[in-house]
């Protein structure tokens, strides 16, 4: 085990891919919390498309995938969430609306430039290869950022994604807290697409909350249980995915599946000995 | 200068204008019951008074320097919540962050006042069970021991005892009742129980559409409007 260990993490790109991917699993799995239970969870999928959209015309214009993906994301995001509130298209159709809008756009651009080539796969499903030095000096910052924010916010977070209306009745922010959810989702979702795979990103986001609700009866326990979920699903995907060669996105998300089924096992018995006793 | 001021306010719902003309006041230390039939407006009209509802016509204003931050929230239960992942101590500590202003966390006095809030409620063997677990009873007195532990001028109660068995009923009605007493603290309630109405309120409001009665309870029982309202009650 640590001969295999010394052995991958003696290429550089599966180090940088380690790094970067354990703080974005973390992210994802704490911004999930929240989005699952608000009933956001299309939401990330919606911006994944949007990310895809985004890289497919950033290749195209030979500009740096990031700087571009990022701005645009995040403006996908304030619409998203100004559709949701407005609710004049009910949002999980506005979601579906703005995915294969931009995932059109995607697909159009890149047929008329590089075509339907390897890039465009690498987009949708990742790969671990893409990340380069200045990407994870970025990843890694902004990362760090949403984590930061996350715990700053923490509890005004619990507060509106539990009760918004009494959060906004009581003096809580209570958009301004729905848009910095947005904006930390979106950066995270840009940070983390390209190597989990745009069509991948949202399951990260999404199973270590399920899997840590299936246990769970507490805020703070369903958040520190969704973030350890997430961390070690990751690493052990990636380890994986070198031992058996598939791609890393897919790899922690069938991992993820696996905790998930285990997480609802032990829910499950739990809860019939509690009916017992 | 009263705590609240409503003047010729129209409330929409749907686009349906669900209320209309209301003109009255929050003072402090009074205590207003909102009353009529479903439908007639309560709870729109509580959404009004909280901000979370702009008026389609007129202004809803806060005076005496009233902040939304001193402001405590009861409301109407929903199904939405009941399986929310939370323990008893995380929901009632969230009735403080309104008071926090840019402060990112809890501190010592945050903490005394929510464990002060669930004594007073009767609640503080449940603070580390999770909010779902609990029976409807249970959950009401939590919510309103988090409405109290940010209400420092104004509590607002929307149908407080739907759910709730009689001696719970009685128990949270004379918590109100003394608080507003003994502190002073304005609350205004919706209830379509017209009897403890009558017996708690120092001011009622008649909704029907639009305002029917504004004035003091005694003066509501020997209006035409009250007595009509009464003794239809009573049939």
């Amino acid at each position: 085990m640590l001969e295999l260990l010394r052995e991958m993490f003696s290429y550089g790109f599966l180090v940088r891919a380690l790094a970067v991917g354990t703080l974005i699993a973390l992210c994802a799995a704490l911004l999930g919390v929240t989005l699952v239970l608000k009933r956001y969870s299309m939401i990330g999928d919606g911006l994944s498309h949007v990310g895809f959209g985004a890289l497919t015309v950033a290749a195209a214009m030979n500009l740096a995938p990031l700087q571009v993906a990022l701005p645009v994301v995040v403006l996908a995001a304030f619409l998203l969430l100004r559709l949701n509130e407005t609710g004049k298209i009910k949002s999980d159709a506005g979601i579906a609306l703005i995915s294969t809008t931009a995932l059109a756009i995607g697909v159009v651009v890149a047929s008329q430039t590089t075509g339907l080539n390897s890039d465009l796969n690498s987009y949708m499903f990742g790969s671990i290869l893409v990340l380069d030095g200045d990407d994870v000096v970025v990843s890694i910052v902004l990362s760090l950022a949403v984590l930061v924010f996350f715990v700053l916010f923490y509890h005004r977070i619990f507060a509106v994604t539990f009760d918004e209306d009494f959060a906004r009745a009581t003096g809580t922010r209570a958009g301004a807290m729905n848009l910095l959810i947005a904006l930390l989702t979106a950066v995270t979702v840009v940070l983390g697409m390209r190597m989990m795979g745009t069509l991948l990103i949202s399951g990260i986001v999404l199973f270590p909350t399920l899997s840590a609700r299936r246990v769970c009866r507490r805020f703070s326990s369903l958040v520190v249980t969704a973030a350890i979920i997430s961390v070690v699903c990751f690493v052990v995907g990636l380890i994986l995915s070198y031992l058996v060669s598939t791609p890393v996105g897919a790899t922690v998300i069938l991992v993820n599946l696996a905790v998930l089924a285990v997480f609802s096992a032990v829910g499950a018995l739990r809860a019939r000995l509690q009916r017992e006793a | 200068m009263a705590l609240v001021i409503c003047e010729n306010v129209s409330l929409r719902y749907d686009g349906q204008t669900v209320a209309e003309n209301l003109h009255f006041t929050v003072e402090k230390g009074q205590y207003l019951c909102v009353v009529g039939e479903n439908g007639s407006g309560k709870s729109t009209l509580i959404k009004g008074l909280l901000g979370l509802k702009t008026p389609a016509e007129g202004t809803i204003r806060y005076g005496d320097g009233l902040h939304r931050s001193e402001i405590g929230y009861l409301p109407q239960q929903t199904a939405a919540e009941q399986d929310f992942p939370a323990s008893v101590r995380e929901v009632v500590l969230s009735g403080r962050l309104g008071g926090m202003g840019l402060r990112p966390f809890y501190n010592k006095k945050d903490r005394e006042l929510a464990e002060e809030s669930m004594r007073r409620l009767g609640i503080s063997e449940l603070a580390s069970r999770p909010y779902g677990a609990l029976s409807g009873g249970q959950r009401q007195r939590v919510l309103l021991a988090r409405a109290l532990c940010g209400a420092r001028r104004l509590l607002v109660l929307d149908e407080p005892v739907t759910g709730l068995d009689p001696v719970v009923t009685a128990e949270l009605y004379q918590l109100v009742e003394k608080l507003n007493r003994q502190t002073g603290l304005a609350v205004v309630m919706v209830s379509h129980d017209i009897s403890t109405a009558l017996r708690y309120a120092t001011h009622i409001l008649h909704l029907q559409r639009t305002q029917l009665f504004f004035g003091t309870t005694a003066d509501y029982v020997a209006s035409a409007v009250g007595r009509a309202y009464l003794n239809e009650s009573k049939a």
